[in-house]
């Protein structure tokens, strides 16, 4: 029976396969944060505005550039002026975190600063916004959360690190210190 | 070739998953839609030889991606990281997540308080992590009853348990199981709905006190609800029940009991801040506590959620009325207090009246570490009613499951299992992620570290044993799973299932203008999903 021969097929196929090791390790992750549904709202309202506003060429002139440092690496990205580093983080498939998805009830999206000048261009956290960085894993005297962080022209070459990253500091230079 | 799971006499020759046939022998009306590969239907339907090779591909790529059989017991948190963070790092991993109760999210759903909704958007998340193709929820599926631990882990390679901390910490003083003395997580559970707490009727009519025992979190939200304007809770998903009783609740006055001083209060500055916002509420909060010691500056500098706490109480309490108005409901918070007993009512017979507390002092430098409370030997009496012990949960072990009833913990390095009989030995297998493993403290974004850390050691793990280990055998994961709950007519709810109470609840909820109305009887949750 056809039935049959499928099973008959499926096992030697598969006693062939038990003799290859085992696939173990990370492989192409898979990301969440592309199909988030409650940013898709915002990201359609910014783009919704510059596009009826604005020339192509301002349009250009409207992105700043933010490079992320995570375990495995940096990633420079071009974010537009109005969207806040968690939305570009997620647009751009960099590993952030967003449990409570920007609504300052979550420390997830925490990010480090890496430039003290960039720092102190930001606008001071708000009461709401400290009390997440108080419960933020790995806090530093230059943490802020990405939902928070607005991008604008000021802040063109902003560096920024994934908790996780700086782990790593260390090695390279860059010692966060305790909050 | 027939197998038989009655018995667990499981053959891993022909492992289910790689034999397309075998489906045709059970009946799988469980079984997950999304693996239509295994349905009967689906495979009568295949019929021409192009299907059929198509079929060995599809059969080909199903093994080489999902040999690694993954069982996550409890859903909250916890759960759901492991399970996202196991699906990231191995494309060969098929996890299923089971939980005792019909509704998935653990705390999410069950202990984070109805006026926090913002907090619970991380259900979103979770729900994603659901809908892959690799992943399974399994409600209803109680391990220890349902399934045993030993049987869990012959069916599946990997086991992580993160089902959490169902018990609470006693006291162990006089007059503790008197009537009107609950412990917060059974208040918690009550008004959150919780399907094992719908009968409970906390007594909130016969009394204008209530102290709760604990500065923690838990007790904020416990004082909160107790004191908040029962019409603002109406537009959250607090249950009915809960909120009918609150409606009629004599409490005035709350006291927030802690053993030591506002400088060591375990909660955090978001909900501290969140309390004192309560409209017109009375709070008072003794100067003469604020005075702190260069131990207390020592403990606070150190730590940034203390200093903030104790800076938004010391301002809390500058601002403070002088006494409050009639009727005005009103928040104490009692510093330096360790309860010593609790009295009996003279006029209701069984019912707590009155607790008896010890007057502290802390000891010890904050050199050593934190500083202790110690009695005084001075001792005074609070009256009340009602009495929530917010003193800390507790985790219940399983059969077969190493656990250190001390701390409440399953002893583990990194998340992975010791083994009960010989210390130095794991459990193979058998993993730990949460409260189950760390005790029962910290946020919901404490678990994403926790989780981390634990699907690190079992990639290592597997890394370690390769492909000459027992993870390279076949093990029978879901099919099997699904197949023993069959025989023993256990009603499985899936996550579509859960999906199906999901939208009853809301469509209930938008019926009295909130966002859900927890179905909390279990007959009727279960009925609801086979509908």
């Amino acid at each position: 029976m056809l039935i049959s021969k499928i099973s008959r097929l499926g096992a030697q196929t598969f006693k062939g396969l038990s003799k290859a090791p085992l696939r173990i390790g990370p492989k192409r992750p898979f990301s969440f944060v592309l199909q988030n549904q409650y940013l898709e709202p915002l990201n359609y309202k910014f783009f919704s505005t510059t596009a009826t506003g604005n020339s192509q060429g301002n349009e250009e002139n409207q992105k700043i550039s933010v490079t992320f440092f995570d375990k495995d690496g940096e990633q420079e990205i071009k974010v537009p002026v109005g969207m806040s580093m968690l939305e570009a983080a997620h647009e751009n498939d960099i590993e952030l975190e967003g449990a409570c998805e920007g609504s300052l009830a979550c420390s997830t999206c925490h990010v480090v600063v890496m430039d003290v000048e960039q720092y102190n261009k930001l606008e001071d956290p708000t009461d709401e916004e400290n009390d997440m960085l108080d419960l933020a894993f790995g806090l530093t005297e230059t943490s802020r959360l990405g939902c928070q962080v607005i991008a604008k022209p000021e802040l063109d070459g902003l560096r920024l690190a994934l908790p996780a990253a700086t782990r790593n500091f260390a090695v390279d230079g860059f010692k966060p210190k305790p909050h | 070739m027939l197998i038989n799971t009655t018995n667990l006499n499981i053959s891993y020759d022909y492992p289910f998953h790689f034999n397309g046939g075998l489906a045709l022998f059970f009946r799988q009306k469980t079984l997950n839609p999304k693996s239509d590969f295994h349905s009967s239907k689906a495979l009568c339907q295949r019929s021409s030889m192009a299907i059929f090779g198509a079929m060995i591909a599809r059969a080909y790529s199903s093994a080489a991606t999902r040999s690694l059989r993954v069982c996550v017991v409890g859903s909250g948190p916890a759960g759901f990281y492991t399970a996202e963070k196991m699906l990231k790092a191995h494309e060969e991993a098929e996890v299923d997540i089971i939980d005792r109760l019909p509704t998935p999210f653990g705390l999410v759903r069950s202990g984070v308080a109805p006026d926090h909704p913002e907090t619970k958007i991380v259900i979103n998340q979770f729900s994603r992590v659901a809908h892959n193709e690799r992943c399974s929820f399994f409600g209803n599926v109680s391990l220890g009853s349902s399934i045993s631990l030993s049987e869990l882990r012959q069916i599946y390679h990997v086991v992580v348990l993160a089902y959490g901390a169902e018990s609470d910490r006693v006291l162990g003083i006089p007059g503790e199981d008197l009537s009107g003395v609950h412990s917060a997580r059974e208040f918690v559970w009550w008004y959150n709905g919780h399907p094992d707490f719908n009968q409970f009727s906390p007594d909130l009519k016969n009394t204008d006190t209530a102290i709760v025992l604990g500065q923690g979190n838990v007790a904020l939200d416990v004082a909160r609800i107790l004191l908040r304007p029962p019409a603002e809770l109406a537009t959250t998903d607090i249950a009915s029940h809960a909120l009918a009783a609150l409606r009629e609740s004599s409490i005035r006055k709350v006291y927030l009991v802690g053993r030591r001083g506002p400088a060591q209060a375990a909660c955090t500055a978001k909900e501290l801040r969140e309390i004192l916002a309560i409209k017109h509420l009375y709070v008072n909060i003794k100067q003469a506590d604020l005075q702190i010691t260069s131990a207390d500056e020592e403990e606070m500098k150190s730590n940034r959620i203390r200093r903030r706490v104790f800076d938004l109480l010391s301002k809390a309490s500058s601002s403070n009325q002088t006494r409050p108005s009639s009727g005005q409901r009103e928040l104490h918070f009692t510093f330096f207090r360790k309860p010593d007993k609790f009295l009996e009512s003279n006029d209701k017979s069984g019912h707590v009246a009155c607790v008896n507390f010890e007057k502290t002092a802390l000891k010890g430098s904050a050199g050593s570490g934190n500083q202790i409370a110690a009695g005084t030997g001075e001792y005074e009496d609070l009256k009340c009613g009602l009495v929530l012990k917010s003193i800390g949960y507790k985790s219940i072990p399983v059969d077969g499951l190493p656990f250190d009833h001390s701390k409440g913990v399953v002893p583990n390095i990194g998340g992975r299992v010791l083994s009960s009989r010989d210390v130095d030995q794991l459990e193979d297998g058998l993993y730990v992620c949460g409260w189950l493993k760390r005790g029962p403290t910290g946020i919901i974004a404490t678990n994403l570290y926790d989780a981390e850390e634990t699907v690190g050691s079992i990639s290592e793990d597997l890394k370690k044993r390769g492909p000459t280990s027992k993870f390279a055998s076949p093990k029978p994961g879901r099919e099997g799973l699904l197949q023993l709950l069959e025989n023993r007519n256990i009603q499985v709810v899936t996550f579509s299932d859960w999906e199906k109470i999901d939208s009853e609840e809301r469509r209930h909820g938008s019926l009295s203008g909130k966002p859900r109305e927890k179905l909390t009887n279990w007959k009727y949750l279960l009925e609801l999903t086979t509908k």
